[in-house]
């Protein structure tokens, strides 16, 4: 599924954090590219400073200097309203802690992104996403009522139900068991190939990573090692091989 | 994003946390429904004592006696004893005073009654036969004092309905004998009437007292006089024959009594009915105000309440308003969100407030004060006051907590634990 189109373009991206006197250099001038269509990994011990690059890429952040072009639009020089609405139509984000609202049912968590878009039909979109995710029969229970896994497809409906060009995940599966993390990475593969979503995730875990068919360090604020996966691992057989749980 | 969405959300939002909600709603309701009681209060007691005055006939002078002048200090009003019998009598001779129909004057003692075996201290009220006609107060059983019990200072006495009471409970007062007076000197009068009750007024309490002949008052129970050998009264009532010739019998009345008293100044008060309606609509409508200015005060408290439990929820909401922000929602959004949510708190509370105010308003209607009820009113003003108040203090008090949550960077929003 992968096109010439670029989706991503950052270039010279840095970002330093001031505290108090202290500055914290998170990003030293990074410079990527990611075409359309890609699924990528994104790995790097703690403080190397992926979580702030998802963080600029997802537009929740804003880089000291360097540039940043989101579907060759240039978002790193967007305002607060412009950036609301590029997270809105183009960008879908899945926290690692899931981030749905408490005491709210999944459906209404998932038409929340259409709410600020002024969709019309914003039940059966949202009923759409949810049977996507395999929840269909969960649609009316509150995130304290799901498990784990079940909330991450929750913010996954949540993620893709405006349709977005690309979607970003922080450690998504870093709350997850092993079983729940192959479920939300045969998500991520589907809606790769089947709808051609551009999808990036952050993760520490290798196994994880191999889903994907390229992976990119990261350390100090800068890449170090871009490349290609050979043979990716499929998560619906992974999931296959796997004894089978309660869920 | 629409208005109905918005407070779609709210409403979501506020049965999310019931008790906090609730719990805020409760100063709105309490501030509120205070405006809307103390309001009607105010109203029903200004009506209440308007139709009292007016009840009393709109053609009505009282005449009382004025300050008098000794060596330059001056006394208070009504304490001289500048008006006596004798004047009552010249006003109603329709040579001196044509305009005048019918004059009642009346001499107030308080003293001492015994009867069966009870006793009380009451207000002893001499009058002529017209005080009845003139002041609308007959008795309801047996009669008045008549033009020949005044004539003669017959021993005769009419009691009011909670001296009646007092004194023979259930027993038929007619016919019996009651003894009046101070120390030794006691008069023993038969009772020929019992007044109606009228309960206690702006007035004074029309039911605790006894009518006795004026004349029987000079002559057997108090037994003053002047220093010229002439009898007091407190009071001269004077009916004037028609409401448009009140000026006209003032000025007649005053050139009379000036001619007779022969003093530098004035040493009488004659005041219309008017003037006391006017005096007791200025004192109502101080309480009304008084009132009001409470009823406010705890209106500003429940807005501050609203504002205090906005900030905590935005603190408490701060993860939520990253998310809302993460997926998109503008500035605005959440602004709306946190205003209409304050709104409508602000306003359910409110009309929960109209409620309980009609309510206890009513309630307050249904109370026997001695055989008659404070008749509040609500008006629409109270009502559009305080729904106006209520929607103003729910923007005004949530703009501030609203802002704060709008501003949040979406990341930082997202970290907060």
């Amino acid at each position: 599924m992968r096109s010439d189109k670029l989706a991503i373009r950052v270039d010279g991206l840095s970002k330093v954090y001031k505290t108090g006197a202290v500055e914290v250099h998170a990003l030293r001038g990074l410079s990527c590219e990611v075409r359309s269509g890609e699924l990528i990994a994104i790995m790097g011990p703690s403080g190397s400073g992926k979580s702030t690059l998802m963080n600029i890429l997802g537009c929740l952040d804003q880089p000291t200097s360097g540039k940043y072009w989101l579907d060759g639009q240039e978002v790193s020089k967007l305002g607060d309203d412009e950036l609301a609405a590029v997270r809105n139509k183009k960008i879908g984000f899945v926290f690692q802690t899931f981030n749905l609202l408490p005491r709210t049912a999944a459906l209404d968590n998932v038409e929340l992104p259409l709410i600020y878009a002024g969709a019309t039909n914003k039940r059966s979109r949202a009923l759409e996403a949810l049977g996507r995710v395999g929840l269909a029969d969960r649609v009316h229970h509150k995130p304290n009522q799901l498990s784990g896994g079940q909330q991450q497809r929750v913010a996954i409906a949540r993620a893709l139900v405006n349709r977005p060009t690309i979607i970003l995940a922080d450690e998504p599966t870093g709350n997850l068991d092993t079983r729940s993390s192959e479920e939300i990475m045969a998500i991520f593969q589907r809606l790769n190939v089947e709808d051609g979503i551009t999808v990036i995730f952050v993760t520490h875990e290798a196994d994880i990573a191999a889903h994907t068919n390229r992976i990119i360090q990261v350390r100090d604020g800068r890449i170090t090692s871009d490349e290609a996966v050979r043979r990716h691992l499929m998560a619906e057989e992974v999931l296959a091989s796997l004894p089978k749980g309660e869920d | 994003m629409g208005l109905a969405q918005c407070i779609r959300i709210a409403l979501r939002a506020l049965r999310a946390n019931k008790l906090r909600a609730a719990l805020t709603m409760l100063g709105m309701v309490i501030g509120v429904g205070a405006v809307i009681a103390l309001m009607s209060i105010g109203q029903g007691a200004q009506a209440m004592i308007t139709s009292q005055i007016r009840g009393m006939g709109t053609n009505l002078l009282f005449i009382s006696p004025g300050s008098t002048q000794n060596q330059g200090v001056r006394t208070a009003q009504g304490s001289a004893a500048t008006l006596t019998y004798d004047d009552a009598l010249a006003i109603a001779d329709p040579a001196n005073a044509p305009s005048v129909a019918l004059v009642a004057p009346v001499w107030n003692t308080f003293m001492q009654v015994i009867a069966n075996g009870q006793n009380a201290s009451t207000r002893i009220t001499g009058v002529t036969a017209e005080y009845q006609d003139v002041r609308n107060s007959y008795p309801a059983v047996g009669e008045f004092i008549s033009k020949a019990n005044v004539d003669s200072a017959s021993s005769v006495a009419v009691l009011g309905s909670k001296v009646a009471d007092s004194l023979f409970g259930e027993q038929d007062p007619l016919g019996q004998q009651i003894s009046v007076g101070m120390g030794n000197r006691r008069v023993t009068l038969r009772v020929i009437g019992l007044m109606e009750s009228k309960g206690a007024t702006a007035m004074g309490d029309q039911d605790d007292m006894i009518f006795v002949p004026i004349t029987t008052m000079f002559k057997k129970i108090t037994v003053q006089r002047t220093v010229r050998g002439t009898n007091n009264v407190s009071t001269i009532n004077v009916q004037v024959s028609d409401e448009k010739l009140l000026d006209q019998a003032i000025q007649e009345i005053g050139e009379l009594l000036r001619q007779r008293h022969r003093a530098a100044q004035d040493d009488f008060t004659i005041r219309s009915q008017d003037d006391m309606l006017s005096t007791a609509n200025q004192i109502t409508g101080i309480m009304t105000i008084l009132l009001g200015s409470i009823a406010g005060i705890s209106l500003l408290v429940g807005g501050i309440g609203i504002m205090n439990i906005m900030l905590v929820s935005v603190t408490e909401r701060t993860r939520e308003i990253g998310i809302r922000k993460a997926v998109g929602a503008k500035w605005r959004d959440v602004l709306t969100q946190f205003l209409v949510e304050a709104i409508v708190v602000s306003v359910i509370g409110g009309a929960i407030g109209i409620l309980l105010g009609w309510g206890s308003s009513r309630a307050i209607s249904a109370i026997d004060l001695g055989g008659q009820s404070l008749q509040t009113e609500i008006t629409l003003s109270a009502i559009a006051l305080a729904c106006g108040v209520s929607a103003g203090v729910g923007l005004f008090f949530g703009i501030y907590p609203a802002t704060r949550a709008a501003r949040l960077n979406p990341i930082d929003a997202l970290r907060y634990e």
